[in-house]
């Protein structure tokens, strides 16, 4: 039998690591976060090691962001071929920006001051610790890898949409139709998906894989976004994480976030 | 006895040609949604459920009443069920079809609904519920076909077919109650998020099931020869009270959970189903139907001169019908989604696409109905 998608995914990663590693034995870390240009394009293909995390985690500092500034937004559509669809029905997005009263309604109350309100909160899929759509998934096509991201199987995805109904914070989109001619410029390096399966943020796998921060992160010039691994004292995340109050979104339903938000 | 169904009065044909005709719309406007894909009906990202899962749910219900039918004659010898168990069995039949068809048209890619079976996933409710689902509908074929074929004969039922009878009514059980675990376990969604959502959703299907029978009882006594008795459709009517009356208490103890213990997070969902939400009101509208209905309905039934009078237990029947069409096949997918998680309203409104495909699998569901008690009425008369 062919190898599964998710089979031949494993085995490129793990031939791309094997090419990379005995060329490179002692390439600096911090080069992975290198924005560079169209770095999705098979020449700039760095062959960098993969970045590898016990849990990846990101964290949102809302205070940071410029007033109308969308670049996480659009870096990341534009990586991962996310359609635009200029109306609310079919709206299909992996990152929004939304107020502060939406995203944290609990913490919401008529004495915040407006520098607060009036934040722009980004909010992506919170790959949870303990996610409810994979738990829903009635074929498994959205699963938890080892490093604590959740993923989709677009091939195998049936398009019920319980994972839709399921995730508590808003995270999933379907395509209701043929996204294709509704992506402004389509990645080569990522594929594009077909009508009726549900798709959402995926850190940025496939250059994690590579070796590369996901997009969102390197597009952020205020540098309002860290990921990293919350497992490592010296990564990123850990470095916010462990100087002030973090939140979650609804961490009362036990889904275990991994985006926490400083604000 | 299959061949019973192809001989009939014109009326008989004229009723098949036209839901024939109804499926093939249906057919026509599925094409479409294959082509286009589900984009064609109203659902949206916010509201990603609509009108076809809501009727699978109303559907599974109507499935499961088949067991007050059942229960009565297998367990405790009731008689006067014994000649409309199998209209109980085949009317499951084609509910359950039903339920699996709108399951079907409302996959985004139905090519790969093979998938289901090919990654066995025990811990989604869904994969128990098409486990379930088909099983009863295996049961209610194999036992209700076993059971006319001997009384074609002449000849009492073969012993193993009891055994599948009574495993039949834990299972009528069983596919009502993971059909609301679908539901009711779901973290982030305070509307669906409730103990009482299996018992909520028994008591309404042991209303809802019973009233169509006795309105299809009643429909056989006029234009198909076959009179189901008295004492029948009179204990049926007793059960559909009861189970009403039931459910109605079912939705008052929800409402005073929610609403006294004013957790926002929960009385926004059943604000906007019941008084609208920031002037979005047309659920609303229709629960307030669907309110007055069962309660007008619970009045007919519960007076003992009104219940006993053909014409008015009919009105009374086609009252709970409706309502709790509504509750189930309109208001209760929907409102779950609404407030979203991020706390907007979006209102979800039915295509007509949406609506010929509904039509369709209903009149497919219909013309089975149809198809199965014209069997089960000939072979019945020719005793």
């Amino acid at each position: 039998m062919a190898p599964t998608r998710r089979e031949f995914l494993k085995i490129a990663g793990f031939s791309a690591v094997g090419l990379a590693l005995p060329f490179l034995p002692s390439l600096a870390f911090d080069q992975a976060g290198t924005p560079t240009a169209g770095s999705s394009s098979p020449a700039v293909q760095g062959p960098l090691p993969a970045l590898k995390a016990k849990r990846w985690a990101m964290t949102v500092e809302p205070r940071k962001c410029r007033p109308d500034c969308t670049d996480c937004i659009a870096a990341c559509h534009l990586e991962h071929n996310v359609p635009d669809f200029r109306n609310p029905k079919d709206d299909i997005h992996w990152i929004s920006l939304e107020k502060v009263e939406h995203v944290f309604p609990a913490e919401t109350h008529p004495r915040l001051p407006e520098s607060i309100t009036k934040l722009p909160v980004p909010v992506l899929c919170n790959h949870c610790e303990n996610p409810p759509c994979v738990r829903v998934c009635p074929t498994q096509a959205t699963f938890k890898r080892a490093d604590g991201i959740v993923m989709m199987d677009y091939h195998r995805c049936i398009g019920c949409r319980f994972c839709m109904a399921a995730c508590p914070y808003g995270s999933r989109s379907m395509n209701w139709r043929d996204p294709r001619p509704f992506v402004r410029k389509i990645n080569p390096a990522f594929p594009t998906r077909t009508k009726g399966v549900v798709e959402k943020c995926n850190f940025c796998e496939e250059r994690l894989a590579r070796g590369i921060l996901p997009a969102c992160v390197i597009a952020c010039k205020d540098k309002a976004l860290a990921f990293g691994d919350q497992e490592d004292p010296r990564s990123d995340v850990r470095l916010i994480l462990d100087k002030c109050l973090s939140l979650r979104r609804r961490p009362e339903l036990g889904t275990g976030p991994r985006v926490y938000y400083i604000l | 006895m299959l061949e019973k169904a192809l001989r009939g009065s014109r009326g008989y044909g004229i009723w098949v040609a036209f839901l024939l005709l109804l499926v093939a719309v249906g057919f026509f406007f599925y094409l479409r949604q294959l082509d286009y894909g589900l984009g064609i009906t109203g659902m949206s990202r916010d509201v990603s459920w609509g009108l076809y899962i809501a009727q699978f749910t109303f559907l599974v219900g109507i499935a499961a009443s088949a067991v007050m039918l059942v229960l009565p004659y297998y367990l405790h010898d009731f008689k006067a069920f014994g000649k409309i168990t199998i209209l109980g069995e085949f009317l499951a039949v084609s509910a359950v079809t039903m339920c699996i068809t709108f399951v079907f048209v409302d996959l985004g890619r139905p090519d790969r609904a093979v998938n289901l079976l090919l990654y066995p996933s025990p811990r989604s409710v869904l994969f128990w519920d098409v486990i379930v689902l088909s099983g009863y509908l295996l049961l209610n074929i194999v036992t209700g076909w076993t059971v006319l074929e001997s009384d074609k004969k002449g000849v009492p039922p073969p012993a193993w077919v009891k055994p599948l009878i009574v495993l039949s009514i834990p299972w009528a059980v069983s596919i009502h109650t993971v059909t609301a675990f679908i539901y009711s376990g779901l973290p982030g969604r305070g509307f669906w998020l409730t103990a009482i959502m299996a018992p909520r959703f028994l008591a309404s299907a042991f209303a809802s099931g019973p009233a169509l029978l006795i309105l299809l009882c009643l429909i056989l006594r006029r234009f198909g020869r076959f009179d189901a008795g008295d004492k029948a459709i009179q204990t049926l009517a007793k059960i559909v009270t009861y189970a009403l009356a039931t459910s109605i208490f079912f939705v008052l103890a929800e409402l005073f959970t929610v609403f006294y213990s004013q957790i926002p997070g929960h009385m926004h969902h059943l604000t906007y189903l019941f008084a609208g939400l920031n002037g979005h009101h047309t659920i609303a509208r229709w629960m307030a139907v669907s309110a007055a209905t069962a309660v007008a309905a619970l009045v007919l039934l519960i007076i003992p001169r009104a219940r006993k009078n053909e014409s008015l237990l009919a009105l009374a029947c086609v009252g709970v019908f409706l309502s709790l069409w509504i509750e189930k096949g309109l208001g209760l997918v929907v409102t779950g989604f609404v407030p979203s998680p991020m706390e907007t309203i979006t209102d979800y409104t039915p295509t007509g696409p949406e609506t010929a495909i509904t039509i369709g699998v209903w009149a497919l569901g219909l013309m089975l109905i149809t198809l199965l008690y014209k069997i089960f009425v000939s072979v019945r008369n020719e005793e």
